[in-house]
């Protein structure tokens, strides 16, 4: 279990899970969570097309990433964002859906790109993914502080002379390289579903953003190493496991949240749960 | 014989049984996708359209598994989804989002195992593809009454829903205000919203659903503000643009020599759709590039 080929994908698994859990607390935090499906998602074209052309399918890979991030930036500054990232998404997907139909010998790789072969990760893949990761890292601690204020009262950042469009778009162009080095080796949907189970889990348990990163972090090598662990184990997909791990910490954080309120209110019998009461005064509004 | 007609219509177009089905399914569920997408698109909700779309991979992957109609798949695990969704706190537009991302990556992890036990026992490897990206092409007759049923109980749905639902989308606090149960309009939505997706996912490929729920309302939308237009108009816009598609695609059978190859149904349709959200903000364009105002002008609402 700890030998030949599946060192690598420890060690990649490991990467991911460390990435995912950084970029994923501020896509939890921004409400980004459909972007972060959409570009790895749409990319998956462009590993196609570049499979049709007979060129790596990383480069297209990345290319696909990058033109998705920017178009999703592009096209929701004039009408709506969620419309601008679905549009993005189906057009880079019917793409994909032409690419795949014209050549005959693609199709099975489809399963792989969306659900992951991290089982079977070679020697060469390695370097570009700790490269790409390390860039990833580097890009989210310089970004730290105007991102977090962009995302949480972009009126101040605004008035401080930060654009917030700007510091969109530079947020999209991470998501796009994050994917680009992970998705290739694990499938779209280890990324998104550990973007999005492990950090909204820890925002749970902590409202500090560093604690809560580092939880992120730590929740999020946990479920991988899980799912590696069971995957071997059971040799069905890895992408399952982490997919189902990573909804059920979400909901084991749910579930502390709700026995914390409970607590306090039995404690404090009339004053009202902060928490709860933030989330009904608040409802349905459009957009 | 005319030979312009002939090149843009091929031969056997019209009496081919598959284009036959093809046409009539596309153009119901069209219908249905443009009535439900208006709303969508004023609610923001397009993410919930995509993860009910993608879970309706699940579904499929399953009924093949246990050798049920794909539409029964579909159907029950967007439907289930959107429950699960309604449960973690859809409604709230805080936990919104999370509440969707949760629900699409677990939906798709269990797509995953099932695919994988799909392939182990049918031995097929192209079964992803087939599932993903589908095709009209491949609908069977036998299909077409659950596609009416459902369409009926979607479109029923928004109808009967239709006023309260649309107040309740603009200002949530206005419709509460007059005793409107929101919560429950919104349940209800999320109910013909799967419905909807799930006819799409299952006309043109799970993952494409989206492009026939939120292309056409969003193009409508930027061509009306009245509603009950913008309904009217998805809807045509879907049916244009699947049928085109539908054409496109049959002719693309002839660019290649009888070898049987074509280009999908889907890649045509969704870039028509998306061709025609690029037009249809054109007027907006011009308008704002003729006022003077350096100013940005406004987003729409």
């Amino acid at each position: 279990m700890f030998s030949g080929f599946m060192v690598n994908a420890w060690t990649v698994g490991s990467i991911v899970a460390v990435v995912a859990g950084l970029v994923g607390f501020f896509v939890v935090l921004r409400g980004s969570a459909f972007v972060a499906h959409a570009i790895p998602n749409g990319s998956l074209a462009g590993a196609a097309g570049a499979s049709l052309i007979g060129v790596n399918t990383i480069l297209g890979f990345g290319v696909f990433a990058l033109f998705g991030a920017l178009g999703i930036g592009t096209l929701s500054r004039r009408g709506r964002h969620d419309v601008a990232t679905a549009l993005a998404l189906v057009t880079m997907l019917g793409l994909g859906a032409l690419f795949v139909g014209l050549s005959v010998e693609y199709a099975p790789e489809i399963y792989s790109l969306l659900f992951g072969e991290i089982l079977g990760i070679s020697t060469t893949q390695l370097t570009p993914t700790i490269v790409l990761s390390i860039v990833c890292v580097i890009a989210i601690i310089l970004l730290y502080r105007p991102l977090m204020l962009a995302s949480l009262l972009p009126d101040v950042a605004e008035a401080r002379g930060i654009s917030t469009h700007r510091i969109q778009l530079t947020f999209l162009i991470v998501v796009a390289l994050a994917t680009t080095m992970t998705v290739p080796v694990v499938g779209t949907l280890l990324v998104f579903a550990l973007m999005i189970g492990p950090p909204a889990a820890a925002r749970t348990f902590t409202d500090r953003p560093i604690a809560a990163m580092g939880l992120s972090v730590a929740t999020a090598l946990c479920v991988v190493w899980a799912a590696i662990a069971l995957a071997y184990q059971t040799n069905y997909p890895v992408g399952f496991y982490v997919g189902t791990l990573s909804a059920a910490v979400y909901a084991a954080g749910r579930g502390w949240a709700a026995w914390k309120r409970h607590r306090t209110a039995r404690r404090a019998p009339g004053s009202q749960p902060a928490q709860s009461a933030a989330g009904a005064g608040l409802d349905w509004s459009p957009g | 014989m005319n030979p312009t007609p002939a090149a843009i219509f091929a031969p056997g177009l019209f009496t081919s049984s598959l284009v036959q089905i093809a046409a009539l399914v596309c153009a119901v569920v069209a219908v249905v996708a443009g009535a439900v997408g208006v709303f969508t698109v004023i609610r923001g909700q397009s993410f919930a359209g995509e993860a009910l779309g993608d879970i309706g991979t699940t579904g499929e992957s399953g009924a093949f598994l246990v050798a049920v109609a794909p539409l029964w798949g579909i159907a029950i695990a967007a439907v289930a989804a959107a429950g699960v969704m309604e449960l973690i706190g859809i409604q709230r537009p805080r936990g919104r989002d999370v509440a969707t991302g949760i629900v699409l990556g677990a939906g798709l992890g269990v797509a995953a195992l099932l695919i994988y036990l799909d392939t182990v026992q049918h031995s097929t490897t192209g079964t992803t593809f087939t599932i993903v990206f589908g095709s009209p092409f491949a609908i069977t007759s036998s299909a077409i009454p659950l596609v009416i049923v459902l369409s009926v109980i979607s479109l029923g749905l928004i109808l009967v829903l239709f006023r309260p639902l649309l107040l309740s989308s603009i200002s949530p606090e206005l419709a509460a205000a007059r005793g409107i149960p929101v919560r429950l309009l919104g349940a209800g939505y999320l109910l013909a919203l799967a419905l909807a997706v799930a006819l799409a996912a299952f006309t043109i490929g799970t993952i494409l659903s989206t492009a026939l729920l939120v292309g056409p309302a969003a193009t409508a939308l930027r061509l009306t503000r009245s509603p009950a237009k913008a309904v009217l108009a998805a809807a045509l816009i879907g049916i244009a643009t699947t049928w085109l598609g539908i054409v496109m695609a049959y002719d693309s059978y002839d660019w290649y020599d009888q070898s049987g190859k074509s280009w999908p149904v889907s890649f045509f349709v969704v870039t028509l759709i998306f061709l025609a959200y690029l037009l249809a903000g054109v007027p907006a364009w011009r308008r704002r590039r003729a006022s003077t105002s350096p100013t940005e002008a406004p987003t729409r609402a």
